[in-house]
């Protein structure tokens, strides 16, 4: 029963044993702390780097030509834009090269909302980042994906992006990552003595891994969380765990909700969506980021130009609030990212309008 | 005026000097023709950039030196060993260019075979992707370095400063040859407006990085200096920060009419003029490589002109490595 970050302690120790991976690094990565939300605790390659964003995204770029695998931090995403022109290029060196460069590396960031991080631990970067080419994007919604997903990043011959969502990381993982202790209470409570750093003086502590086995999630396959046959939701990260609770209690009402997961952002499942927007006629499109050119946007923009003669509802993006930031106070909070009611009272009012 | 370098070596460097003089006058003159639609590239920094092509040490992987160049590189590459007809191709941006396929600008070199990173227009960024490679390059037994190159104005951006904090740090000092060809003038701006100090190198003392200003229009004391500073980065596995003072004969590029500026120190005039007093060439045979220089490139020009455009449907292809159309 991993919880999101040692999923993702765990893909990295898997990386650094079977995939090369040859350095971690990024602000405080390195022992003893191991990364502001222990995602790199106990492992070998991580190290400290200086507190540089525009240098940790420019090593990892430099890294990938040199084709040598790591994996670089950027402590909260609300610290990555100042760096979006080497974002820019490290997602182009392939392409303006004709395809002579390959560009192996991987960024993992946490984003979003939801822990009541304040103005400057809470950005969100999928719309922003889905304006970038050549990047493989993702963002899982629980551990096993977490896992799995890093796993076919490092994997992947191309930049990656891997967006934490980071009121998850925390979150107990429902499904066995093959490997890992039971999903009991006393396995839970196993695998912390494993690979967690225990408090006080960690200088001889080591990590004790278990043996895991890969998944082999692939990129770009989105997964249906809830089946339903009235509406279609469509999100990723945090999101989708709102909306199969609202589906779960939708379906008391008689209202049937699919929720897709969509787990690689980019290049996203359009198979997986468009059919199912064919059975239901009706979509939601959720996620947290600002609603103005939002990644959903897109998504609907699709939506309208491949399906407008299928739906018998207009599409609907619920996004977060334009402006600058998220306020601390719970009542702020709230009221700037997508809340389960809001999912919930747009699912009641799809359904119900008729054609 | 007594060389210490072997007269072999004196009339290679002269040649591959004309060469690439020859390739930006030609690449200048094929702007003017309409064969291109901007020029930028490296006359007046010939007398360095040629013994640093000479020194490298090329090849592909961590045992060969990563190059992250900058626009004014061409003297670099010919004497690696790139050929010019493909500096040409670029310029006129034919499917047939080999570092780009007719996306980016001349001088944008690119050649995965070589260690040679893409060059993009973004000024000074090259100085963080060499951070990657040097970390790279920090793997024991490796025997490669990495070598960086920009402007002096480039120096006020924080990304130099990134290299030398990166660089020089004691748990992981990185084996990189960071470099500045001084011109004085970022496109308009002096160099006065960019910087109070007397020299950029002197700002490696700050973070304990070996470093030098030189003479960057003197064939020899170009020639030695990067020699020994490849030397301490190669065996010492530790940074070293080398300040060239070079000219820039055609301006900044073709935005600024790419015509030749009198006034500055032309380094091919000055070695030249080394040459025959030392008695290693003789006026007319240096005019004799120009010329033919000039023929061959004249010809290798009309060659590019009828050579196909790459075609709209390829746009798609190579977003990933290996991707060749839509592919959403
Ligand atoms: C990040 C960035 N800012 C601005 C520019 C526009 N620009 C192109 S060249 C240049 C001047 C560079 O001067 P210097 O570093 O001295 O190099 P030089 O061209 O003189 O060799 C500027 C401002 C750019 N290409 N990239």
């Amino acid at each position: 029963m991993a919880t999101m970050v040692q999923a993702i302690r765990m893909a990295l120790h898997y990386g650094e044993q079977n995939l090369g991976v040859e350095h971690i690094f990024g602000e405080d990565v390195g022992p003893p702390l191991g990364g502001a939300f222990t995602a790199t605790q106990g492992l070998t390659k991580n190290w400290h780097s200086p507190l540089d964003e525009r240098g940790i995204v420019g090593a990892a770029i430099g890294l990938g030509f040199a084709n040598v695998r790591c994996v670089a931090e950027i402590q909260f995403c609300d610290y990555i834009f100042n760096t979006i022109d080497l974002l820019k290029l490290g997602g182009m060196s392939t392409w303006a090269t004709n395809g002579d460069w390959p560009s192996p590396f991987t960024i993992m960031t946490p984003v979003g909302a939801g822990i009541r991080g304040s103005i400057y631990h809470s950005h969100s970067f999928d719309a922003m980042m889905t304006h970038i080419p050549g990047f493989k994007i993702v963002m899982p919604s629980n551990a096993l994906d977490a896992f799995g997903l890093m796993l076919a990043c490092l994997k992947d011959q191309n930049p990656t992006m891997y967006l934490m969502p980071k009121a998850l990381l925390r979150v107990d993982g429902d499904e066995q990552i093959q490997g890992e202790p039971p999903l009991t209470p006393e396995g839970k409570k196993q695998l912390k003595e494993m690979i967690d750093a225990p408090l006080g003086d960690r200088s001889q502590w080591k990590a004790k891994w278990p043996n895991l086995v890969d998944p082999n999630i692939e990129l770009s396959k989105g997964k249906i969380v809830h089946e339903g046959n009235q509406v279609t939701v469509v999100t990723y990260g945090r999101h989708v765990l709102i909306a199969r609770d609202v589906a779960r209690e939708l379906a008391k009402e008689g209202i049937s909700v699919e929720v897709i997961d969509l787990r690689t952002l980019w290049p996203y499942d359009w198979s997986m969506i468009s059919k199912s927007i064919s059975k239901t006629k009706r979509v939601i499109f959720v996620n947290e980021d600002t609603e103005v050119t939002n990644f959903g946007e897109h998504l609907l923009r699709r939506t309208v130009e491949e399906h407008f003669y299928d739906l018998h509802a207009r599409p609907r993006l619920i996004a977060g609030a334009f402006v600058p930031g998220i306020g601390l106070s719970d009542n702020l909070e709230s009221a700037s990212v997508p809340q389960a009611s809001d999912i919930m009272n747009a699912c009641r009012e799809i359904v119900a309008e008729q054609p | 005026m007594k060389f210490k370098l072997e007269p072999k070596k004196l009339i290679q460097i002269h040649d591959l000097m004309i060469k690439s003089r020859v390739l930006e006058e030609r690449l200048i003159r094929m702007y003017k023709q309409n064969d291109g639609y901007f020029w930028i590239g490296g006359p007046g920094e010939e007398a360095f950039s040629v013994p640093l092509g000479l020194q490298v040490n090329k090849g592909m992987g961590l045992d060969h030196d990563f190059l992250h160049l900058h626009y004014r590189s061409s003297p670099i590459m010919l004497s690696m060993g790139a050929e010019p007809i493909d500096s040409m191709r670029q310029m006129k941006n034919v499917a047939s260019d080999p570092y780009s396929g007719g996306r980016n600008f001349a001088n944008h070199y690119s050649k995965r075979e070589w260690n040679v990173v893409p060059v993009t227009s973004t000024i000074e960024t090259q100085y963080l992707t060499a951070i990657g490679t040097g970390i790279a390059q920090t793997k024991k037994g490796c025997k490669g370095i990495t070598i960086v190159n920009g402007g002096d104005s480039g120096t006020a951006e924080g990304d130099f400063a990134s290299a030398l904090v990166w660089s020089s740090r004691p748990m992981m000092p990185l084996p990189m040859l960071m470099i500045v060809t001084n011109n004085g003038m970022g496109i308009s701006t002096p160099y006065c407006n960019q910087f109070g100090g007397d020299t950029i190198s002197a700002r490696g003392n700050a973070f304990k990085i070996k470093n030098q200003t030189i003479n960057g229009n003197d064939v020899e004391e170009s020639y030695f200096a990067i020699q020994a500073a490849m030397k301490y980065v190669r065996e010492e596995r530790k940074p070293f920060l080398l300040e060239a003072k070079v000219s820039r004969l055609y301006g900044h590029s073709s935005a600024s009419g790419a015509n030749f500026v009198p006034g500055d120190v032309d380094s091919l005039d000055v070695f030249e003029k080394q040459l025959e007093e030392a008695k290693i060439l003789t006026r007319a045979q240096m005019e004799k490589v120009r010329e033919n220089y000039n023929s061959q490139m004249q010809e290798q020009a009309k060659q590019v002109k009828v050579e196909p455009m790459p075609s709209g449907d390829t746009i798609y292809d190579h977003v990933y490595y290996g991707q060749k159309g839509r592919y959403w």
